[in-house]
């Protein structure tokens, strides 16, 4: 008989998991829980298309999921997990025979005075793009805190509606624990000349506000910089919890094996919330990029199915930041030896990251997709030469 | 409204109507076809929604796709990226074949 697949959380993972599912023939019955009302939706535009119309970019129409026979349970919370009764509890208790944890990450606050201020949004959902959109108009006064992709990306669209916008990072770099020196910089003078204002090796101490609504972010050097809005970048933690008071094996996301399995068999996670094994990287690691998800969703589909498993893929991710088209390969370690073609000053170039031993282990490019295939390519197959 | 027919790396075929200003990628997801995997939702970014087609029915491929094609998988002169086919009037009888390189 075929297994009811239970799927916890709505996002790109789950959702590609539950059609993948479908076209692999799966019978049993497939029931998706998500906590959003929202159809399941693209997340990558949420930081980049916020300012115009294509910021609700559904994963599939809504007819969709009735017509594949998708029991989607949009606004649904599960709260907890019983592996011995095989069962999860949401409004009512639901039973499974194979389950899958999708339930992503969750944006990391901002623990500094003043944080629960009116104005002060940030960025995951559907929601928090709408919000956010609604301040963000011409003239305002957006603080930014955090330089990483989705800080820097919101900052570039702001940017281009006329917003004026200042980066605060802690570190002396932006994007300082994923890519190289070399992109930072790159990526910095591009901001810059743009209009941006970035401020680096900057503490946020607290934020002021009038009525409720912030007005100021003071900086540790006292330093206080004027505002309408601001947006928390700092980074996101796996939603781990229904793991890991299940008893599965959770060490900052739930760990998995190159099936996506979890510690019990009969449960699988996927997407944001997991640690998973990466090819050419010693330790499991935390990837948080659609490619990744969508893999994992082809590694449980092809597990719960009885499938042959997909090879293993190269990690990759996009940015778009202004009218620069970014892509990465590979897993970027920076300290890295990094041999660059092209010159980051007209926005096409390519940066190649080799290990101790001069093999190309990243490659980082901007504007230049032939670039970044061909690399692609290259790791994949040195990939499958080290498994052998 | 425009047929486009999809012949899948299994070797099964679909027949499926997609309406004018939609695009060859769009019917597959909509459908729920395999081989199309479309990871960024058609902004032509991964690549992974790669087909052949031939030529004539569609405007020609952009730079930026051209060189995304270049090194794709199983990459050959008639590769488009399917998020980039925009379904109009002049459609007729649009065949595609899908790779099973995708990812």
């Amino acid at each position: 008989m075929s297994p009811r697949v239970v799927v916890v959380g709505g996002g790109h993972a789950g959702t590609t998991l539950a059609a993948l599912l479908r076209q692999g023939g799966h019978q049993g019955e497939i029931i998706m829980f998500g906590d959003e009302v929202d159809f399941p939706y693209h997340r990558p535009p949420l930081s980049k298309k916020f300012v115009d119309g294509d910021l609700e970019q559904w994963l599939r129409p809504a007819p969709f999921y009735a017509e594949q026979s998708i029991d989607l349970r949009l606004g649904e919370r599960v709260s907890s997990v019983d592996r011995d009764a095989r069962r999860v509890q949401a409004s009512d208790p639901c039973a499974y025979d194979v389950l899958v944890l999708a339930t992503g990450a969750r944006p990391r606050d901002l623990s500094v005075p003043g944080a629960d201020a009116g104005g002060v949004v940030r960025l995951r959902t559907l929601e928090d793009a709408r919000a956010l959109r609604k301040h963000l108009v011409a003239e305002r006064r957006v603080v930014i805190i955090g330089g990483g992709y989705i800080g820097l990306e919101v900052a570039a669209a702001a940017r281009v509606n006329g917003v004026d916008v200042t980066i605060v990072e802690r570190e002396q770099r932006v994007l300082a624990r994923v890519a190289s020196h070399d992109l930072s910089a790159a990526l910095t003078s591009y901001h810059r000349e743009r209009g941006i204002t970035i401020l680096t090796n900057a503490v946020v101490r607290r934020l002021t506000s009038r009525d409720r609504q912030v007005q100021g972010v003071v900086l540790g050097d006292g330093t206080v910089l004027p505002c309408d809005v601001v947006v928390v970048g700092v980074g996101a933690a796996p939603r781990d919890e229904l793991g890991a008071a299940a008893g599965l094996h959770c060490d900052q996301g739930i760990v998995v094996d190159g099936s996506a399995r979890t510690s019990d068999p009969s449960v699988y996670a996927i997407g944001d919330v997991t640690r998973r094994p990466v090819p050419g990287v010693d330790e499991p690691m935390r990837l948080e990029s659609i490619p990744s998800a969508t893999e994992q969703a082809r590694q449980a589909c092809a597990s719960i199915l009885g499938a042959k498993l997909p090879d293993p893929e190269v990690p990759w991710f996009w940015s778009d930041q202004f009218d620069l088209k970014l892509k990465i390969a590979g897993v970027v370690v920076p300290g890295h030896h990094v041999v660059r073609r092209g010159d980051p000053r007209s926005g096409k170039f390519a940066l190649y990251h080799h290990d101790n031993a001069g093999e190309v282990i990243a490659v980082e490019t901007a504007n230049a997709p032939a670039e970044f295939m061909a690399a692609k390519r290259l790791l994949r197959s040195r990939h499958a030469h080290s498994q052998v | 409204m425009p047929t486009v027919r999809y012949e899948l790396p299994d070797g099964s075929l679909h027949e499926i109507d997609v309406p004018c200003g939609r695009t060859v990628m769009d019917g597959s997801v909509r459908n729920n076809l395999s081989g199309i995997v479309a990871e960024c939702g058609g902004s032509c970014s991964c690549a992974t929604c790669h087909v052949y087609v031939d030529e004539g029915q569609f405007d020609e491929a952009s730079d930026e796709e051209r060189e995304l094609l270049e090194y794709a998988e199983g990459a050959r002169p008639e590769s488009r990226l399917s998020c980039q086919l925009v379904i109009t009037e002049g459609c007729d009888a649009v065949r595609v074949r899908v790779p099973d390189t995708n990812g």
